[in-house]
């Protein structure tokens, strides 16, 4: 039997490989160590507890916080869910007003979406054309019933950094909680909530080379913040998530942030250096565009517009690499990326849109061909595009009345 | 996205690729799509005196089903008269090419490709009579 070769991985942004030593880590806890961390009357749950606290202890090392802060969730999506409706519905009394911004990702969306229909009052803000909301558009929004803003650190599509602290402390003199979805940004930037105005943050592990299925909620303690559980049951962690710890999952989350925490220094200069070097090949392509911030973004991520070419096809004849496009037609919507459009981008441009990521295990080879081949695919698309002929023959395309369909 | 060997064909190796001269009185252009829909289609015909379609050329920018279902329409137009192509139904192409539910619009794009350019030549005709 053969087997074709597999495509190179360039969308760490969707998920990463669990790194070797992390999978090592879990394995005796399936098969040796497989106590419920809840029974407290053997060593079976003993060792199965010890392992779990000391998990936690690594993941609050890594972004400065007290191992109590910490509460076990089943991934981001559960903590951005546990976080928004649970302060929410908390602390309604304060009002009823929720701020967050159009280029949130959808488990950030989506919840306040659903406060919507219980009641709430929600702001989406606009960011800018480069993907950052200003200090000035955020602190325009509140209102004396905001109980809640949620903006997260690291956006998942183009990359960019927003400013957190700012945007916290516009929060604390206003006395709104403020929730941080860092899914994409642990082991990409230093996280200090010993420091940062943040009341609440989400983490996963499958973003930094940990196992999918777990993540974790940072929950405050001083100034102390409430949630309301959106899981009832045995109560479990303090009473603000119940249901058997996953020990293996969480052993790996564990190790995988302890890894981020010693080497995310050193890794995301190599990670830099890599994915400056596929920012300039690609740059040699005639009417590319980069989509977002390029100076407050993460190292590991290039999101580029091709223009007069269409992301899918381009998806298909760069079959060599494995990457995600905001086009359209690689989602089931039929509508292309909520996140470009946010940043004004026109349809086109989102429709010709590429995410590429860059993380741990991408080597120098890998850049090398990824430009080259980008480089034939594009030329080979824009032969056929007659949206290219039209641009190589002075028209201009915007101004062509289109009948749309 | 999981196509049929026959979309993977066209899409590597597109048959007709290219334009016609659309200056030419006996060459019919049809130009469909938005670029903001994401799919644009430049189709090109030539027709012979006898109103046979001798030539068919296309560019399409879009995602896979569209160039293949405008590079088999080349392959079909060929040697049918301006009515016969006028008659062809997007419901053919979407079999022929085994499309997926989302993407029966490419054929339906298709369609409209032939259907513009066969007008148009009928115009260019009609529009010669006139002025003979």
């Amino acid at each position: 039997m053969t087997t074709e070769r597999k495509p190179i991985y360039l969308d760490y942004s969707a998920t990463t490989p669990v790194d070797p030593r992390v999978a090592a880590k879990m394995i005796p806890y399936l098969t040796e160590e497989y106590g419920n961390p809840a029974s407290r009357s053997h060593p079976y749950g003993w060792t199965a507890e010890k392992a779990v606290e000391n998990a936690r202890e690594e993941v609050a090392k890594l972004v400065n916080a007290d191992p109590r802060e910490i509460v076990w969730t089943s991934g981001a999506t559960e903590s951005n869910n546990l976080a928004i409706k649970g302060a929410a519905n908390f602390y309604s009394n304060k009002g009823k007003h929720i701020i967050t911004v159009a280029t949130e990702h959808k488990a950030v969306i989506d919840p306040v979406r659903e406060l919507e229909r219980q009641g709430f009052e929600a702001t989406f803000l606009e960011p800018d054309s480069e993907g950052l909301v200003s200090l000035e558009v955020f602190k325009a929004a509140i209102r004396p019933d905001t109980v809640l803003t949620s903006v997260m650190l690291v956006n998942n599509e183009i990359g960019v950094i927003q400013d957190i602290e700012g945007i916290g402390n516009i929060c604390r003199e206003n006395n709104v909680i403020f929730h941080v979805d860092a899914a994409q940004a642990t082991g990409k930037v230093k996280i200090d909530l010993a420091s940062l105005p943040v009341d609440l943050m989400s983490f996963s592990a499958h973003k930094t080379y940990g196992p999918k299925g777990i993540g974790a909620l940072y929950v405050r303690r001083k100034p102390r913040i409430r949630i309301e559980a959106q899981m009832h049951g045995g109560g479990h962690e303090r009473g603000m998530r119940s249901g058997t710890l996953a020990t293996h999952q969480i052993v790996g989350m564990g190790e995988a942030f302890r890894i981020a925490r010693e080497e995310m220094a050193t890794e995301n200069e190599r990670i830099r250096m890599l994915r400056d070097k596929l920012l300039h090949g690609l740059q040699t392509i005639e009417e590319t565009y980069v989509n977002g911030d390029l100076a407050n973004r993460v190292p590991h991520n290039l999101n580029m517009s091709f223009n007069y070419v269409e992301g899918e096809s381009l998806i298909m004849a760069v079959k060599g690499i494995a990457v995600s496009s905001g086009s359209a037609c690689t989602s089931a919507s039929l509508e292309p990326s909520y996140v470009l459009r946010a940043l004004g981008r026109s349809d086109e441009l989102a429709h010709s849109s590429i995410r590429f990521s860059i993380g741990r295990f991408t080597t120098e080879a890998d850049v090398d061909y990824t430009i080259a081949l980008l480089k034939e695919k594009i030329g080979k698309l824009r032969e056929l595009s007659p949206l290219w002929e039209m641009f190589k023959d002075g028209i201009d395309i915007s101004k062509v009345e289109w009948a749309a369909h | 996205m999981a196509y049929s060997d026959k979309v993977l064909d066209h899409y590597e190796n597109p048959r007709n690729v290219g334009s016609l001269d659309k200056n030419d009185p006996n060459v019919g252009t049809g130009m469909v799509g938005a670029p903001a829909c994401g799919d644009v289609m430049k189709l090109m015909i030539k027709v012979g005196d006898d109103g046979i379609i001798e030539d068919a050329k296309f560019k399409t920018y879009g995602c896979g089903s569209a160039i293949a279902s405008s590079s088999l329409v080349t392959e079909w137009l060929k040697g049918k008269t301006v009515d016969e192509a006028y008659a062809i139904k997007n419901s053919a192409i979407a079999e022929e090419l085994a499309l997926p539910p989302v993407k029966i619009h490419c054929s339906v794009l298709a369609e409209d490709a032939i259907k513009a350019a066969v007008a148009d030549i009928k115009a260019k005709q009609l529009a010669a009579k006139e002025a003979a």
